[in-house]
């Protein structure tokens, strides 16, 4: 009997990632999502700028490729296109979601506009090689920020969880992270409620995966999942920051 | 018994699988190469596996398969 094998909807190609980098554990949760879910054929995924460019190759869905930052108005106009068959996700990291894209992120929340985003949050520009995001962390050490991040010089991180939770719109908000095999779970979970939200036309869902670049940090992977969790999940504590459905029961 | 499949050629050697094994019975082949350049990981003792796929759900590549 068969346990564990790769899921249909990732593609059978082997990923350009660095080793050890966890997006590739990301890809394969939504895909099992999508599996799970029986959508395969009416999801359309959109792809950001920055490592995961090319998130295309990879997925075994419809993929939209959309300029930098831009993917949840791609994804509006995707979903109001056919809101009654499209299955849409964005698949972005920090730089696309919470610094070119941000305005973008911040009013399809606002809008509660019906669509899945998956945001993986690494602290750093991994692409580009390795330059200060506005989720690094203060202290951290940088390309752009060889002395540690400065918070009086270059500001604090966005934590964009706790922000989009003070709108009315958003439907669901959680931050998880990927580090060891029973917060994978805990993160698969929560992608699979995100997708569930926008078949049940329920509005904006959010996951924030606090995600390792072990070759910008330059650390090895299992240094990188340490330092998740000793530095970065302090910063950033994982958890659900909202979930209207839930507060409207307990109400 | 269990059973680890390993798609070698697109292991990158990473590691993630072997601090994730319960049982420690996974290893970096440092006498094999694969296509990409990498030692890839293996299972050292198959017998031992307990089919529990803690190694692929860790794998960033998705290259185990497990069977039980």
């Amino acid at each position: 009997m068969v346990v564990f094998d790769k899921p249909h909807a990732l593609i059978d190609v082997p990923l350009h990632y660095c080793p050890g980098c966890t997006h590739g554990i990301i890809h394969r949760l939504v895909a099992e999502v999508i599996d799970e879910l029986g959508i395969e054929g009416n999801t359309i995924g959109i792809a950001p700028v920055g490592c995961s460019v090319m998130a295309y190759n990879y997925f075994n869905c419809d993929m939209i490729e959309a300029a930098h930052g831009r993917a949840p108005a791609v994804a509006t106009g995707v979903k109001r296109a056919d809101p009654e068959h499209n299955i849409v996700f964005t698949y972005q990291g920090d730089g696309d979601l919470a610094s070119i894209g941000m305005a973008e992120t911040v009013h399809a929340a606002a809008r509660n506009e019906n669509i899945t985003v998956i945001f993986i949050n690494n602290a750093i520009y991994g692409m580009t090689g390795g330059q200060m995001a506005p989720t690094s962390l203060p202290g951290q050490v940088t390309q752009t920020s060889p002395y540690g991040r400065d918070v009086n010089h270059c500001g604090y991180p966005i934590k964009v969880c706790e922000m989009l939770s003070k709108l009315d719109g958003p439907e669901y908000l959680e931050r998880v992270t990927v580090d060891n095999v029973k917060h994978i779970r805990a993160a698969k979970k929560a992608i699979k409620k995100a997708f569930q939200n926008q078949l049940d036309g329920k509005g904006f869902s959010l996951v924030e995966v606090i995600s390792s670049c072990p070759t910008n940090w330059g650390m090895t992977p299992k240094k990188a999942l340490e330092w998740i969790e000793s530095d970065m999940i302090p910063y950033y504590p994982l958890g659900v920051y909202k979930d209207r459905t839930a507060e409207k029961e307990a109400e | 018994m269990a059973k680890l499949t390993f798609k070698t050629d697109n292991c990158k050697g990473c590691g993630l699988c072997v601090d994730a094994c319960p049982k420690g019975i996974l290893i970096i082949a440092a006498d094999k190469i694969n296509k990409k350049g990498h030692h890839p990981a293996e299972c050292a003792d198959m017998e031992k596996c307990i089919g529990c796929a803690s190694c692929a759900m860790m794998c960033p590549d998705c290259i185990i398969k497990v069977e039980r």
